[in-house]
């Protein structure tokens, strides 16, 4: 058999991925340009496009460029951060079941945006609450890596990380116990619920260069996700320094979600739910998974964001709400389709 | 200058949470030849593979090519020790093919998508010499044991290394693809490799191997052809077994027969 005939079928999965990744580049394309246009003034995508460059009424702009692109920028650039760390602690703990929030990075970054809410130093639209959030996430990381030492396994990380994001849940719960404003408790509880409502350029200046820095670090290191996939120390004898890779996937989700949860509060399941969906057309290869996940979880927040604004109701609801409660039962679903290839999956 | 040795390693200690697995392990060996490391459990044979590979640290010395291992890099090891483990591990069903070319990682080739001409060839040849053709497109996940060896050891020869490591490649496989792997193995220490097997098969070990190390309480305490390596005392005395002695075809016959 020669090279050719042996390569043909790798040509044939290339192509279908990259047709997978074009459907996806174009249905986030069409949810940015819903999301622009819809809300209590529903635009059509011909005069989104129009008011983007400066065309269209003066509201028309406004709507647009000052109220609508904030949000729309931020429920592109978190989504794909938590769809992107789904599918790098995946790839990085060899697990279909992790995700983010398995570190206690995002329930820290939660506990030190709460803190600065509770003792008044700033209401949730200011600075100090993306900076508290961010410190408090780089903070679990620092802990986790003290706890679990330099060259711990995954045992001891995840049970580290378990541990410190049970730690900064109750520490929101007793920051919300002995807060003695009924209504500093209520925002909190709110913010808590995560949501992209009201957000304007200062939070997407705020969040978007951890979420690059992130993001970067992640893609970083790709390709060794792919070596991972034959154990650490199969990966280590391929070349891969795999303590630095730990590092720097757990410092790169880090930075990524603890900006993205300082702006948007918690919204959970997209991380772990993007891979899943994209493994039945990238297939199981955790680098290939990468870039696609980031893609989904781009488009099922903006999605759910677009769903929030569109559901009658009397108050708002909020997208962390829905993205739980949509992705859950969803989750469920999926691991029932999947049973027979997981457990095969661990040979 | 054949004779001019590939791996030296010298005064060898490794300490595993405080206990002292290899000691004072010194050896010499050349390319060209397949050296079986034999002992019984616990003797130190999978962590002297692993410090060979650089995989845990050692106290004293080891050079390859001349070059001492912990001046080189990562990748630079990678490309010299090719590594298999035991169990052959993969998490994800991937295919085949992709598994095998991981085997050219070290080289640079990251993405099996995308191969040079060279590091396909490399493949190619890899998979030609483990005879895992017919499957090469199937996921590792579905494959019988057997296959999945032959995946694994597919993987370790195309890096082309010039030292391969392979801890136990041939437990829990029948008799058809123990000789197999270890007629694969024997090729490639033909093809110039110096191939290192930790097996407990001591009659394979005698029929394939060159050269035989004996490790105990982690001590090499006996090497040499098969015959004399694994000579009557020293059966007695690390495996405390008698064994079957004989010739066949001009090789060693060894075949365990009574504890003693």
């Amino acid at each position: 058999m020669s090279i050719q005939n042996v390569m043909a079928p790798a040509d044939i999965a290339a192509r279908r991925r990259a047709s997978v990744m074009a459907a996806l580049v174009i249905v986030v394309v069409l949810l940015v340009l819903l999301s622009l246009g819809v809300g209590p003034v529903r635009l059509s995508p011909v005069s989104v496009i129009d008011a983007l460059f400066g065309g269209g009424s003066d509201v028309q702009q406004v709507i647009v460029r000052e109220i609508r692109l904030p949000r729309t920028i931020l429920g592109l650039a978190i989504g794909a951060m938590l769809g992107l760390s789904g599918a790098a602690m995946q790839g990085l703990l060899r697990n279909p079941l992790a995700a983010p929030e398995l570190f206690g990075a995002p329930q820290s970054a939660a506990f030190g945006a709460v803190l600065v809410i509770a003792f008044g130093l700033a209401d949730v639209r200011s600075y100090a609450l993306p900076v508290a959030a961010i410190i408090a996430a780089f903070a679990s990381v620092f802990a986790l890596l003290a706890i679990a030492g330099r060259n711990a396994g995954l045992l001891i990380l995840i049970l580290a990380g378990l541990a410190i994001s049970s730690l900064a849940g109750a520490a929101t719960a007793l920051v919300m116990n002995l807060s003695s404003n009924p209504f500093v408790v209520l925002e909190i509880a709110f913010w808590l619920l995560g949501s992209l409502e009201d957000r304007s350029f200062r939070h997407v200046m705020l969040a978007l260069p951890f979420i690059v820095a992130g993001a970067v670090m992640l893609l970083s290191q790709r390709h060794a996700f792919r070596a991972l996939s034959l154990g650490e120390e199969t990966a280590q004898s391929l070349g891969v320094d795999v303590g630095r890779l730990r590092l720097l996937v757990i410092s790169g989700v880090a930075l990524g979600v603890g900006g993205a949860v300082a702006v948007s509060g918690s919204i959970g399941f997209i991380g772990l739910v993007a891979p899943h969906l994209m493994r039945p057309l990238i297939g199981h290869d955790p680098t290939r998974l990468l870039v696609p996940s980031a893609l989904t979880g781009s488009a099922l927040l903006l999605a759910a964001d677009i769903a929030v604004r569109m559901i009658p109701s009397t108050s708002d609801i909020k997208v962390g709400v829905l993205t739980s409660i949509i992705g859950v039962p969803f989750f469920l679903y999926l691991i029932m389709r999947e049973r027979r290839a997981l457990s095969g999956g661990v040979a | 200058m054949t004779d001019l040795a590939l791996v030296t390693a010298r005064g060898l200690d490794v300490k595993l949470a405080g206990r002292r697995v290899l000691r004072d392990v010194s050896l010499s060996l050349s390319s060209g030849h397949l050296v079986a490391l034999v002992g019984p459990n616990g003797a130190g044979k999978t962590t002297l593979l692993r410090a060979l590979a650089g995989l845990v640290p050692s106290d004293g010395t080891i050079h390859v090519r001349g070059d001492a291992l912990s001046s080189l890099s990562l990748r630079e090891r990678a490309r010299r020790f090719a590594y298999l483990p035991q169990g052959h591990l993969v998490h994800w069903p991937l295919p085949a093919r992709d598994i095998v070319a991981l085997g050219r990682y070290p080289h640079g080739a990251t993405d099996p998508a995308r191969l040079t001409a060279t590091d396909a060839e490399a493949v190619l040849r890899a998979m030609q010499a483990a005879d895992v053709m017919e499957f090469s497109e199937r996921r590792v996940t579905e494959l019988s044991g057997g296959e999945r060896s032959r995946v694994a050891l597919a993987r370790v020869l195309a890096v082309e290394a010039p030292v391969i490591l392979a801890d136990e490649p041939i437990s829990s496989l029948d008799p058809r693809h123990q000789l197999d792997v270890m007629k694969t193995l024997r090729a490639a220490a033909d093809r110039g490799a110096l191939v290192i097997v930790v097996t407990h098969d001591l009659g394979l070990a005698a029929r394939f191997a060159d050269n035989v190390l004996v490790l105990s309480d982690g001590r090499l305490v006996s090497q040499g052809a098969a015959a004399e390596a694994l000579s009557e005392q020293v059966m007695a005395e690390v495996f405390r077994i008698s064994a079957y002695r004989a010739e066949y075809q001009r090789e060693a016959v060894i075949v365990p027969w009574a504890e003693i």
